[in-house]
């Protein structure tokens, strides 16, 4: 039997804390250059020396004070779950204000090993750390390590499962407050042992009594005695009036003295801290003229190349499985109809194959957004974009969720969870399906070349993502003005060093995004492309109600009768007015379930219709339901079906994630319903305006 | 005399470097700044002042991005 050790992984955010649990479990979890990437906990389990560890990865946090709601999270694991051990991920190059949470976890008596990592930028940076000094002040296991590179490990290891035999324990060094705060800790100290022993069980008496000290209201709901809580609101008061500031800042100021002084006789600098190079970046695209302009140009040389280097590996797939629907065809004789060839060739082949001859530009967004992440850009787009954020009512740090949109709004729903203000975070959530994301690039990327020429496509793409943009700025603004009414905050958010993405972990990025991609279309796509074929194919009309008619009367009757030409006729009337016909129609609908399925679908409605009247087998490619879509609709109404897919309806995934951090159902439909109004009265003013002028 | 000189972040232009005297914040936003080495006396170099935008700081080895908001609410010296 293996004796069963679990680790939590804490630390400031941004300090390579996932690094570290990818390091140790050999997991792939999402590492970026930004504080809050991490915004749930994950566990993993691995075997080492005759130990089962669990480990859990937790979000950032600079304090046990949780601000925002991923930081509790983290709190809640550490204070609640009492792991074996606390690993403090500490940022070695930045060690005095990450080993602010050591001191906290340190007056909790935690089993605590502190990781240095990050000892690859301290030493560029000149710092000398009396490893052996500093671990017997701390009263820690301290080990140094370089997460992204793996360097640290066995050490680490060895350090926890040290560590986990010692439970928890007081510590002789610890943070002394003063005199006149010592003396109230003491005071409460004593009252809560006496009145509240099951707390003062968990939790220790100092560390409750500190707590209690600096307001922290989730402490201050368990505590029950009367005598306890007034104890508390007089020491506050008194504290008050001695320092003329609230106890919490002052012994903020004692336990970064108590930092200091142990920095001090442990730690050397050699080099004088410079940081040129990323001083000199920042001056550029953060000057306040050239910020916004140079994002613009960046967003735009990536849809370019989303289009000019995609369209190569895309031109195979599409021949790859143009053949594949000739092959498959090929066993049934020439001319024959048979319900499983063309379920085979129009759903399956025509649908889940279209979607997938998009892989190459999905794998190339994600790259962008790879980069993007692993820079340190982020951070700064946000530092860019505040001045028009403040504006709307929201500020910069709104933008991060919204830039992670760019790949999918679900995680970026969830990302929403580092905005501190309710408002703020409700109304960034019901702007982010605006955030054109992977899944409607499929569409763009069928719709653009159909209707406009070669060198409007990269144009053309930006503008579309420019649109919803400009569109989520409208929203948020009339949210901020209406529902969620109210002062904006104050903010402030750490900037992340400039660090050289490495091929590596941006290789895992793509692999990873690429690989949920086929999984969507082998599973979620997949399936509903088999629905909306039986769903096109049946019921049949009866043999004799298709005499006299030729072939593609027949056809079109055919279609008429199945259940989707039924529900395609009947919204029809309601789509004409943007210039959709049924076709289209239903593909929006099938698009709620995977915006990507709007590809499939039309694939296969026009593979169905066109089946019998005469095309040839196998001319199912992207390339030829582009000549079909060119000779069944105008430019302008490819630009609404854009226009439309862009607003409307959030994916069932998103609605799911909106209610789940919602935790409300009336959100989630606020922002269904709300969205497809919007993208309904936005089409229809510019299918409008566009066919009276075109007329 | 010290009061005198005592201004808000949001006026220090960029590239001085001055020293914080106190934050005029709530509790919660005052205890987080601490936490993230924002405490008195602590140096603070101005790296941008974008008016009407946001501000860029040094504190320590670290950057940080503060909203103007929140630079009205620091006061140094
Ligand atoms: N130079 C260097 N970079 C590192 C090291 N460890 C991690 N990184 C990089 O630091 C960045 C942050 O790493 P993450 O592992 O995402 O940090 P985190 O603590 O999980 O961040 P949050 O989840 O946002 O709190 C990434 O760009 C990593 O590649 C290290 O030891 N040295
Ligand atoms: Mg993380």
């Amino acid at each position: 039997m293996d004796k069963k050790i679990k680790a939590a992984l804490a630390g400031n955010p941004n300090s390579g804390k996932t690094s570290i649990f990818n390091m140790l479990t050999g997991a792939h979890q999402h590492v970026g250059n930004y504080p809050g990437v991490t915004v749930e906990k994950k566990e993993g389990t691995f075997k080492y020396a005759g130990f089962e560890i669990t480990l859990v990865d937790l979000p950032g946090t600079y304090s046990l004070s949780a601000y925002s709601i991923e930081e509790l999270v983290a709190r809640n694991f550490v204070i609640e779950e009492h792991p074996d051990v606390v690993v403090d991920i500490i940022d070695a190059s930045n060690i005095e204000r990450n080993l602010y949470l050591a001191t906290q976890l340190i007056e909790m008596n935690a089993p605590l090993v502190l990781a240095f990592n990050m000892s690859d930028m301290a030493e560029q940076r000149g710092l000398k750390f009396d490893i052996g000094q500093l671990s017997k002040l701390m009263e820690a296991e301290i080990v140094p390590t370089v997460g992204n590179k793996g360097k640290g490990k066995i050490e680490l290891l060895d350090a926890i499962i040290k560590t986990s035999g010692q439970g928890k324990r007081q510590r002789i060094h610890k943070v002394h407050y003063g005199e006149e705060i010592e003396h109230e800790l003491a005071e409460i100290g004593m009252l809560l042992a006496d009145k509240e022993q099951q707390l003062v069980e968990n939790h220790g008496c100092r560390w409750l009594a500190v707590k209690l000290l600096e307001h922290d209201s989730d402490i201050t709901v368990k505590v029950h005695s009367r005598e306890v809580l007034e104890a508390v609101t007089a020491g506050i008061e008194h504290l008050k009036s001695i320092f003329a500031d609230e106890p919490e800042i002052v012994m903020a100021d004692r336990r970064y003295g108590f930092i200091s002084g142990a920095c001090q006789e442990t730690i050397k600098t050699t080099v004088e801290s410079r940081h040129s190079t990323s001083d000199m970046i920042d001056s550029i695209v953060t000057n306040r003229i050239l910020g916004l302009p140079i994002f613009l140009m960046l967003m735009y040389l990536v849809f370019l190349s989303t289009f000019k280097i995609g369209k190569y590996p895309m031109g195979w797939l599409e021949q790859f499985f143009g053949w594949a629907g000739i092959t498959i065809a090929g066993f049934w004789p020439v001319g024959s109809e048979s319900w499983l060839k063309s379920l085979l060739v129009d759903g399956v082949i025509g649908g889940v194959g279209g979607v997938i001859v998009f892989l190459p530009n999905i794998l190339l967004l994600f790259l962008a957004i790879a980069l993007l992440e692993d820079s340190g850009y982020m951070a700064r787009a946000a530092f860019i974009m505040d001045r028009v954020m403040h504006k709307i009512g929201l500020h910069g740090k709104s933008f991060i969720p919204m830039l992670i949109g760019f790949g999918c709004s679900v995680p970026a729903i969830m990302a929403t969870r580092i905005l501190e203000n309710k408002r703020n975070r409700l109304t960034t959530m019901m702007a982010i399906p605006l955030m054109s994301c992977g899944a409607k690039l499929t569409i763009y990327m069928l719709i653009i070349p159909a209707f406009f020429e070669e060198k409007w496509h990269g144009p053309m793409l930006w503008l579309i993502y420019i649109i919803g943009i400009l569109l989520s700025i409208v929203v948020i603004k009339v949210l901020r003005l209406t529902v969620f009414k109210g002062e904006t905050t104050p903010f402030v958010m750490e900037l992340p060093p400039y660090r050289m993405p490495t091929g590596k972990s941006v290789c895992i990025h793509m692999w990873h995004r690429g690989w949920m991609y086929l999984r969507k279309a082998g599973t979620i796509i997949l399936a509903v492309s088999i629905i909306l074929w039986v769903a096109m194919s049946y019921p049949k009309p009866s043999d004799q109600s298709l005499e006299g008619l030729s072939a593609e009367q027949a056809q079109q009757k055919k279609l008429e009768h199945s259940v989707i030409g039924r529900i395609g006729q009947a919204i029809e009337p309601a789509l004409k007015p943007l210039g959709f016909d049924w076709k289209i129609g239903t593909a929006l609908i099938g698009a709620t379930a995977a915006k990507e399925v709007f590809v499939s679908q039309l694939a296969i409605v026009f593979a169905v219709s066109s089946q019998e009247a005469g095309g040839a087998d196998g001319e199912k490619s992207a390339q030829n339901l582009r000549e079909k879509l060119q000779a069944n609709y105008t430019p302008l109404t490819g630009f609404c079906i854009m226009l439309f897919c862009l607003i409307y309806a959030p994916c069932v995934a998103t609605v799911a994630m909106t209610r789940q951090e919602t935790n409300s159902w009336g959100w989630a439909l606020f922002q269904f319903f709300g969205l497809t109004a919007l993208a309904y009265v936005v089409t229809l003013v510019v299918y409008q305006i566009g066919n009276s002028i075109a007329g | 005399m010290e009061n005198e000189k005592r201004r808000p972040l949001s006026n220090v232009r960029a590239g001085e470097t001055v020293t914080l005297a106190g934050i005029e914040a709530g509790r919660g936003l005052h205890s987080r700044l601490a936490s993230m080495g924002l405490v008195t006396n602590v140096e603070i170099t101005v790296v941008s002042n974008n008016e009407p935008g946001p501000f860029v700081i040094s504190v320590k080895n670290s950057k940080m991005m503060l909203g103007r908001g929140m630079a009205h609410k620091i006061m140094v010296l």
